[in-house]
């Protein structure tokens, strides 16, 4: 079992209507089908990847999200969730107003540009730093937007947005007590579960 | 010629059409009741001992019961011929592939050119309006026919995915897949426009002779290529025509003076005329009038979701950059009404240069998703 599918999965209410944002191979909804029979959407732009939603049985719509979501209704799904793609779209504040327009609430994952070998290597090499859970170059990286925790929890009181869930974790998905302690320095992702205020 | 050993592995080889009649009334939804009614098709594959690999494949406008393989002394295949047969799109090794010639054709099943019981001459122009729900439902009589009871999919590309969708609206329970590719919810104003230029184009050709042409001897040759040379020209895209023609002359040159003709205008020329010689005028008439009447929300007061609220079966919608017929656009409000009902629902736009017309080609992108989706249909079969 994927541990950072089950952590997802500890986040949303059983039976809830879902619309994952760059949904990949579909692996999170048809987890979630299978464990808390939601009803899913994932939006994808990578045709491979939605060879791989039909192969795993998820509802799949071929969209950029960056052309916007303005075709969902207000308040039409109960969960809008997006891993690991905030930092790649090229307006994660309008993204992120936009999933709380669709739905009360949302679950964000994200890379911790603030993790202590990122600032290592910004301190001590003078360069962006490259890590196994950031591998491309600055020239070539998908990853446009990079934050920190602290930078996104500053944005989320900025913008009226709640923080109902944190749960923080290192490469091996452990949620140790040090992660706990200082979260923004030790942590390789983060969960977010958000509502409007 | 084509004979057995001449046809390639990937083709169903040679097909011969079959007939069903039914001696029993049939009432349209235009208020008529045809007293009897007969239905040409051809099936492909074998059904299984469950009947549950059954795929219907509905055809378009200028389309017909012959939609893969060869008929005996003929060497151009069915019209998507590309899409069915062994090993590909719609794998006949799994499905029972069924392809009928609606209601209202030319090519066998009863329509215009057939005689009127009541009046034993041509129905011509006189022959009922049918519709896309009159199809669907003669179409669920064909399924009753061969021991069908749920589809494993319908499929149609253009005016054949509305029927697919038209299926999962009235026949929620005998349709497991909806396969709409190119298609729309219905027509808009300038669709509606192209399609009464294409008829008048006919009506007004003399030898139309106010439909009775067939008892007067004539074909209304001019109309019928006119109405096919403007289609044709909306079913590709610029793009791709310029890239097919560009300006290049056919004969003469621009020296000449205005005596010249491009490649483009003689190869519209050759469709038009290739076509008036094998489609009926009335048929033309009243299948664009289908086009026109087809709208999926007409018993939900306007609503596209309402109208999706009863549908249970799974849709794969496809769309084509280029296509400016249904473009990209009308299939996206299939698809946002779909989620907005919550059906299940899968959704592509395939890059291509080909216009509308792409639906019916072997593009690698649209086949590659088009067959991993029926391998999805394929693992509920059996």
């Amino acid at each position: 079992m994927r541990r950072d599918l089950e952590i997802i999965s500890e986040l949303i209410a059983k039976g809830s209507s879902v619309l994952d944002l760059g949904c990949g191979s579909g692996a999170l909804l048809a987890y979630l089908q299978e464990h808390k029979e939601v009803n899913g959407y994932g939006l994808e732009i990578d045709r491979e990847q939605i060879l791989e939603c039909v192969r795993n049985g998820v509802n799949v719509i071929e969209q950029d999200l960056d052309h916007g979501l303005s075709s969902f209704t207000n308040d039409s799904f109960d969960f809008v969730v997006m891993t690991e793609t905030l930092q790649a779209v090229k307006r994660p504040d309008r993204v992120i107003g936009e999933m709380l327009r669709i739905a009360r609430e949302a679950v964000v994952t994200f890379p911790n540009f603030g993790h202590l070998g990122c600032r290592l290597q910004m301190v001590f090499k003078g360069r962006m730093p490259v890590t196994g859970h950031l591998p491309n170059q600055w020239y070539d990286t998908p990853n446009i937007h990079m934050c920190t925790f602290r930078d996104f929890e500053q944005f989320c009181r900025k913008s009226g947005i709640e923080i109902r869930e944190r749960f923080v974790v290192d490469h091996d998905y452990n949620n140790t007590w040090l992660i706990n302690r200082l979260p923004n320095l030790f942590g390789i992702t983060a969960y977010y579960r958000i509502g409007r205020a | 010629m084509t004979d057995a050993s001449e046809v390639s592995e990937d083709s169903v080889g040679l097909v011969t059409p079959q007939r069903a009649r039914w001696n029993e009334a049939f009432s349209l939804k235009c208020g008529v009741t045809l007293s009897s009614y007969e239905l040409v098709y051809e099936t492909y594959g074998t059904l299984n001992e469950r009947r549950n690999n059954a795929v219907l494949i509905c055809h378009a406008l200028s389309g017909n019961h012959h939609a893969a393989g060869y008929h005996e002394g003929e060497d151009r295949p069915g019209w998507w011929d590309t899409a069915i047969g062994p090993g590909k799109s719609i794998d006949t090794n799994t499905f029972f592939v069924v392809s009928p010639n609606n209601l209202g054709g030319c090519h066998g099943s009863t329509g215009p050119a057939s005689i009127n019981p009541d009046t034993n001459k041509c129905w011509g122009e006189s022959f009922p309006q049918v519709t896309v729900e009159d199809w669907v439902k003669s179409q669920a009589a064909l399924a009753d026919r061969l021991g069908i009871e749920r589809w494993a999919a319908v499929i149609g590309g253009s005016l054949g995915g509305m029927q697919a969708l038209q299926w999962s609206i009235d026949y929620p329970d005998r349709i497991a897949h909806a396969v709409a590719i190119a298609s729309a919810p219905w027509l808009s104003a300038q669709n509606i426009a192209f399609n009464e230029i294409a008829r008048h184009a006919i009506r007004t050709d003399p030898d139309f002779s106010d439909g009775s042409f067939l008892e007067a001897g004539k074909v209304p040759e001019r109309g019928l290529m006119l109405a096919r040379m403007l289609g044709h020209v909306t079913y590709l895209s610029g793009f791709g025509l310029g890239e097919r023609f560009g300006r290049e002359l056919k004969s003469g040159s621009m020296e000449d003076g205005g005596k010249v003709e491009f490649e483009v205008e003689s190869y519209l020329r050759h469709q038009g005329k290739s076509f008036a010689g094998r489609f009926d005028a009335n048929t033309y008439v009243n299948i664009t009038r289908v086009l026109d009447l087809f709208d999926l929300r007409s018993k939900r007061a306007g609503d596209l979701v309402r109208a999706f609220r009863d549908a249970q079966c799974h849709f794969l919608i496809l769309a084509f950059t280029s296509d400016w017929r249904f473009s990209p656009e009308r299939s996206k409000e299939i698809v946002d009404a779909l989620i907005a009902a919550r059906k299940g629902v899968v959704s592509a736009v395939i890059e291509t240069k080909h216009g509308h017309d792409a639906f019916l080609l072997k593009d690698p992108e649209y086949h590659k998703l088009f067959r991993t989706y029926m391998d999805r249909v394929a693992l509920d079969v059996e």
